[in-house]
């Protein structure tokens, strides 16, 4: 399990140092404070989205979500003249709550979680293209909002507090994931939910918890990202976003099948996704090439993943052969082995 | 006597630690209803599945019109004129008729594009459909036919490959009365037209009416043939039954407690027009026994809070209980160890530890933090009294053998308070050794006053570690024996739905 972590962090400084060497720039403080910023902007959604996963879900909304909150956000700032704790209550509410209707209808009315957040994809950037009329939304020149703008955009002793808000929130939801009864119920439905359901675990509150998690993150990163470009035009604020967390979320180990992954993995993906996002810009690659670049580094990072995970199978179906006693740590992924200790079933 | 369509001639097919059929010969003629009977296990199906080509036999001679083969493919199978109807149609819903009958087949229009002529196929299974009196066309989709339906589609798709022996497996088990007479009629209008049926039944009253010939197999064996005028249920039992078994019969330390479990009225919605009535006593192992389909799992899962309760109630120490979840049964001392540990009773990637303590973590953690040392003092305690054979708990699941499996299903109830606890086939699959040891621990359990349910197929397990059997016959219990009474001719009889023979009768 750590071994991937181990393998993703190895490689991220690999490919920072290989990038450093080209163009020095890369490793400046400016540059490497600025990739902080993104990374704690980017990684904040995809805790949740890494959390839908290991459930065996997806959760495909979340960069309409943004959109939708968003404007909200910006109206109830300006438009309203809301006091800024009450609007941050407002919108954080708002994602736990289409985030909890996502989760009733998928667990309660068993559809599947691609379909219904693909139309809430659909439905809350139309409704925020509705609601605006298709015009962007920003902050005038009044501060609506300044102490809650510095605490977003800001920094302590030169660090992004977006930064380190994700770290904040890693922990604490490593804690929750790793630590906790809920994250043992989350491995245990995502890798075998009806055996979960026979050991009376109750499968359909653990699966929308995960929805409502997400959906509540949404709302943090919506107003991280309001404040990072200070204004939100519907059409295309945060479009694409949903494709960043399942990516970081599978470049950190999380398998689409449900079961797998951690907190780790998934920061790890996300620095690695806008590592590989700067040494695009920073090496003089087209920038047009962005996302090709990103596509095929996904693509190797998991064909490796899975060769690797399909020798340390061979080699311990081998080892289960010669009747050694396998090791008392054995790597997770081992379904299906043909190992068998003791009498045959 | 009519012309043989094939031999089979000294079958025996061997698996590791397994005899599943030994040295069966059978013999089928053109147009007759050969009747094949046997107890759950008793190598029908194994010999279906040689015959269709799907598994070949370790011994023996398949013998089609003279020449002999080892063993049949299954395309060879289907030239030969092979066919099924099988238990679980399978058909593919989102398809018409016409469709599923030509599947792999179909009819093309001719060119490099192989677009399918749907007119041709359609226009060739209408008059099979007429010829079966189905009420229903070659476009309807098959999603929208009933099970009885269904059956015609695939008795259809034989006749279009002008099949010469039609095997159907237990085709009446989910058909009302009226379409079970129907199929009937089917069948007798296969065989007018030389077509042979090969019937496979626990209804020993169908059998009567429709077979000219029942071949009776046991324990891998075929023990018996009895021709038309022999046949008798009284006749086709004895042939089934009628091994000496050894009696595994630990008695419990002291009589059943009173009080225990009481099911009263209960509706599943597997039988939503039939009544169970059940009860067991603390400190009683009570067998649970019938045909496969007979509604013993969807006894055990309704009262485990799974599927849902459609009527009746379930009462423990003469108070109702309330089980809409499996929570609500584990809250009340319900316990249910399911049929497949592998699906519904271990998550197998994770350890041993975890899966121990799966439904009993909240009493493993503070402020919803799991405390791991706790936990695994548990976990260790288990494989400790489970004597499972593991060099640590952290090993996942899924490198252990069947009966370790099971023993840390087992582990993970045990750990709590059982009150009434369902095995569903506890020893499926595990070798002699582990299943000695859960039978003890069953009787460990029901002594310290735990009521225990076993489902169980295994006959010689249902009457050796029972105190009292109870027989399921089609969704609803048909009677309830006593340890004296216990004999497979019973259990046998209350299973197909006959009633017991009393002393008189018997007498008679």
């Amino acid at each position: 399990m750590i071994k991937k972590e181990l393998g993703l962090g190895l490689l991220l400084v690999v490919i920072s140092v290989i990038t450093g060497m080209i163009n020095p720039a890369f490793l400046s403080v400016v540059n490497l404070l600025n990739l902080a910023n993104l990374i704690g902007l980017f990684g904040v959604f995809a805790l949740g989205e890494g959390l839908v996963i290991i459930t065996g879900g997806i959760d495909l909304s979340l960069g309409s979500m943004f959109a939708l909150l968003g404007v909200v956000f910006v109206d109830l700032l300006t438009t309203y003249q809301v006091p800024w704790p009450l609007a941050l209550l407002a919108v954080l509410l708002g994602g736990l709550v289409l985030g909890a209707i996502q989760g009733v209808l998928i667990t309660r009315l068993k559809m599947q979680p691609f379909i219904v957040t693909l139309c809430g994809l659909l439905i809350y950037r139309g409704a925020a293209r509705y609601y605006t009329t298709d015009s962007t939304r920003g902050f005038g020149y009044g501060d609506e909002a300044a102490t809650l703008s510095n605490i977003a955009s800001g920094h302590v002793a030169g660090i992004p507090n977006t930064f380190i808000l994700l770290i904040v929130l890693a922990l604490v939801l490593g804690v929750v994931l790793h630590r906790s009864v809920y994250g043992r119920w989350l491995y245990a439905v995502g890798k075998n939910e009806e055996a979960a359901r026979f050991s009376g675990i109750n499968t359909n509150m653990v699966i929308a918890t995960a929805y409502i998690i997400s959906g509540g993150l949404a709302g943090v990163a919506t107003v991280l990202f309001v404040f990072y470009t200070n204004s939100v035009s519907p059409s295309s604020f945060g479009n694409f976003y949903e494709l960043y967390a399942i990516a970081a979320a599978v470049l950190g180990g999380c398998s689409l099948r449900g079961g797998e992954g951690s907190i780790l993995g998934i920061v790890l993906g996300t620095a690695l996704l806008q590592v590989l996002q700067n040494l695009v810009n920073i090496l003089g690659i087209p920038n047009s090439l962005n996302f090709a670049v990103m596509g095929t580094v996904i693509l190797i990072g998991v064909l490796a993943d899975q060769q690797l995970q399909a020798r340390r199978k061979r080699k311990l179906a081998l080892a289960g052969l010669a009747r050694t006693a396998p090791k008392s740590t054995l790597p997770h992924g081992v379904d299906a082995l043909p190992v068998r200790t003791g009498d045959q079933g | 006597m009519a012309e043989i369509l094939f031999e089979l001639v000294g079958i025996s097919k061997s698996y590791p630690g397994v005899m599943a059929l030994n040295d069966v010969s059978l013999r089928v003629h053109r147009g007759e209803v050969l009747g094949l009977i046997g107890e759950n296990g008793a190598g029908k199906s194994t010999l279906m599945r040689v015959l269709g080509g799907v598994i070949a036999p370790s011994a023996g001679v398949i013998r089609i019109g003279g020449t002999d083969h080892a063993e049949m493919t299954v395309s060879e199978a289907t030239q030969t004129g092979i066919a099924f109807v099988h238990q679980e149609l399978n058909l593919f819903e989102n398809l018409d008729v016409a469709a599923n009958v030509f599947i792999g087949r179909e009819k093309l229009v001719g060119g490099p594009l192989k677009l399918v002529n749907s007119a041709e196929m359609r226009a060739r299974v209408t008059p099979l459909l007429q010829r079966l009196g189905a009420d229903f066309g070659p476009d309807t989709l098959v999603d929208n036919l009933s099970i009885a339906e269904r059956q015609m589609v695939e008795i259809a798709k034989a006749l279009s490959i002008d099949a010469r022996v039609i095997i159907m497996d237990e085709p009446t088990s989910s058909l009302t009365i009226s379409e079970t007479e129907r199929l009937l009629e089917v069948i007798a209008d296969l065989k007018a037209h030389g077509i042979a049926v090969i019937y496979i039944s626990h209804r020993l009253g169908e059998i009567m009416t429709c077979a000219d010939r029942v071949v009776v197999l046991r324990d891998g064996r075929t023990v018996g043939e009895l021709a038309r005028d022999q046949l008798s249920h009284a006749a086709m039992i004895r042939l089934m039954i009628g091994r000496d078994l050894k009696t595994l019969h630990t008695p419990p330390k002291r009589p059943p407690q009173p009080g225990g479990c009481d099911i009263v009225g209960l509706v599943t919605s597997a039988f939503p027009d039939r009544q169970i009535d059940l009860s067991v006593r603390h400190g009683e192992i009570l067998g649970l026994a019938g045909l496969v389909g007979a509604g013993r799992t969807s006894l055990a899962r309704a009262a485990f809070g799974i599927d849902p309760v459609l009527g009746g109630e379930i009462r423990i120490d003469n108070a109702p209980v309330d089980v809409a979840s499996p929570r609500d049964a584990i809250r009340q001392g319900i316990y249910l160890v399911p049929e497949d540990r592998k699906k519904a009773g271990l998550v197998l990637e994770l350890p041993i530890c975890e899966n121990v303590t799966l439904a009993s973590l909240l009493n493993h953690a503070r402020m919803w933090l799991v405390n791991g040392a706790s936990e695994r003092n548990v976990a260790k305690e288990q494989v400790r009294r489970l004597s499972i054979k593991v060099p640590s708990v952290d090993m996942e699941a899924v490198t252990l053998s069947g009966g370790n499996q099971q023993k840390v299903v087992l582990g993970k109830w045990l750990s709590m308070q059982p009150r009434v606890m369902f095995f569903d086939e506890p020893t499926r699959g595990i070798d002699v050794g582990a299943k000695s040891e859960i039978y003890a621990l069953m009787r460990e359990l029901a002594d310290q006053g735990v009521a225990i349910v076993m489902i169980s197929s295994d006959m010689e397990e249902v009457i050796g570690v029972s105190d009292r059997v109870a027989v399921m016959h089609e969704g609803r219990v048909s009677g309830v024996l006593e340890r004296p009474q216990f004999s497979e001719y019973n259990v046998l009889r209350l299973a197909i739905g006959q009633a017991l023979e009393t002393v008189e009768a018997a007498a008679q």
